[in-house]
């Protein structure tokens, strides 16, 4: 397989500042907005988010919190291995909020399904939206769009994405592996 | 590792270190779980179990059913008092008329002790063993430990004291193999004639005195003095043992430390334990039969993780 650079650290900054810009479009103050990023990937884009925001505006705060949704996803007992849990800490009411779900890589959609499942447990939200950094295009196996995405890649069969999150801001890298 | 060694609970005896681990973390967020507003996950929407009880039981029982319904698996209730078992049909043919009608999963409830191995080598189905006789009773040994665990920390050489009833309990010997397998300490005290023979062999020390034996633990495990399975008189009378054996506030004060305290139901309160102790703040009494329902829970769904999707 032949391992392609999709976007460097400098890409994804700037990626993440518009992504920022177009949540404070639509959610001004975050009064009533509850930020969550999906384990177990899409808590480190909610990571370089809250990063980002918190030093260029200082003025505002974002509730955040981390949410698993092993126990909702639809192939329990299809695979070879039990996927092991993580953690989520969403204690808080999400009663009427305005929910983000924030994710690194949208593909068939079943993730978000799940997600959007186990969301219901813990009350029902005013509504849900979608951020993903990287769109998988035509490969979805269920109605589901992002309402906000970092870039969008046409893909075949076979062909893997992966998301680094390096330690230094210099090391993210998005690549597509052939 | 990702999945259990074993396809059936039957006791702690078959299972690993690493099998305990993961029930626990597994029963962490299950946990989690059932502290939210729904308290319930589609995971096991396709299975069917049966809880089949040929003995009494009111804790076990209701934890393993709400747990298979907070993981929303169809459940079926069986009690011998109404079956067929009084008509003379054998436990094997019992399971197998209920396996018939799809039932993908048995929880099994017996007084004699072997008889959910029995089961496991006879019919085709994942037996989880809910207490069989004075052998084993796993879950409980599990939500036990786990409870502990959330005490205590770590249990790696942690000092437990199992009080009571050793002979007749099912409790003690689970509790024994998974304190075993995570390492703690094991001293357990009882009259002379409640104590199995050879129990030494396991690992554990004997202290007859229940004011040594105190002093030296971190925990105690205080079981029921099962009359129902004494056939004679295995002390003059409950009076007696209470005296000797029964856990109250003097017995604690004494020691000027902090020790946690167990029980896992039902309490003979004045008989083992008083009653001032036993809802006090050092016992984890209620604390052990919420965790009862998590650690069902991961048993279930790590159980039925390894069956085949039909």
């Amino acid at each position: 397989m032949q391992k392609k650079v999709f976007l460097n650290s400098n890409q994804i900054d700037i990626i993440i500042n518009r992504l920022i810009c177009q949540l404070i479009e639509n959610h001004n103050d975050f009064n009533d907005t509850v930020l969550i990023g999906l384990q177990p990937r899409g808590i480190y884009l909610l990571d370089k988010i809250l990063d980002v925001f918190s030093k260029k505006h200082t003025n505002k705060k974002i509730i955040h919190r981390n949410l698993d949704y092993t126990f909702f996803r639809d192939d329990f007992r299809r695979g070879e291995k039990t996927i092991k849990p993580k953690s989520s800490n969403i204690d808080i009411s999400i009663e009427n909020k305005k929910i983000v779900l924030i994710d690194d890589v949208l593909f068939t959609g079943r993730s978000i399904r799940a997600a959007m499942s186990s969301i219901d447990s813990y009350g029902r939200p005013k509504s849900i939206e979608l951020m993903v950094l990287i769109d998988r295009r035509f490969k979805r196996e269920l109605p589901i769009e992002a309402n906000y995405f970092g870039a969008k890649i046409d893909t075949i069969k076979g062909d893997k994405v992966s998301v680094i999150w390096g330690k230094e801001k210099d090391n993210d890298v998005v690549y597509i592996e052939r | 590792m990702g999945q259990l060694s074993v396809d059936n609970l039957l006791g702690i005896k078959y299972l690993k270190t690493e099998d305990i681990d993961l029930i626990f973390n597994t029963a962490d967020h299950f946990k989690e779980v059932i502290n939210r507003p729904i308290k319930k996950v589609p995971s096991l929407r396709d299975i069917t179990i049966a809880n089949l009880f040929f003995e009494n039981s009111t804790r076990t029982k209701l934890s393993f059913e709400l747990a298979e319904k907070r993981l929303s698996a169809d459940v079926i209730n069986f009690s011998s008092s109404s079956s067929s078992i009084k008509k003379g049909e054998t436990l094997i043919d019992t399971v197998n008329n209920i396996l018939a009608m799809k039932v993908n999963m048995i929880v099994l409830r017996h007084p004699n002790p072997g008889s959910a191995l029995l089961l496991s080598k006879n019919v085709n189905s994942c037996i989880i063993n809910a207490g069989d006789g004075t052998n084993e009773h796993p879950t409980q040994a599990l939500l036990d430990t786990y409870s502990l665990k959330q005490k205590l920390g770590n249990l790696d050489g942690k000092k437990i004291l199992i009080v009571g009833d050793i002979l007749h309990s099912r409790v003690a010997l689970s509790n024994i193999y998974a304190l075993k397998l995570l390492n703690a300490k094991i001293k357990i005290s009882c009259p002379l004639s409640l104590l199995p023979r050879e129990i030494e062999s396991l690992g554990v020390t004997i202290e007859t005195e229940i004011d040594k034996a105190l002093s030296w633990c971190d925990a105690v495990n205080v079981l029921r003095v099962q009359h129902e399975r004494m056939e004679k008189s295995y002390f003059p009378n409950n009076r007696e043992y209470s005296m000797l054996f029964g856990l109250d506030r003097k017995k604690i004060d004494k020691l000027q430390k902090e020790i946690i305290i167990l029980h896992p139901g039902p309490i003979n309160r004045g008989v083992e334990i008083s009653s001032e102790l036993a809802d006090s703040k050092d016992s984890i009494i209620l604390d052990q039969v919420e965790n009862g329902v998590a650690i069902r829970m991961a048993v279930i769904y790590l159980l039925a993780s390894k069956m085949n999707y039909q």
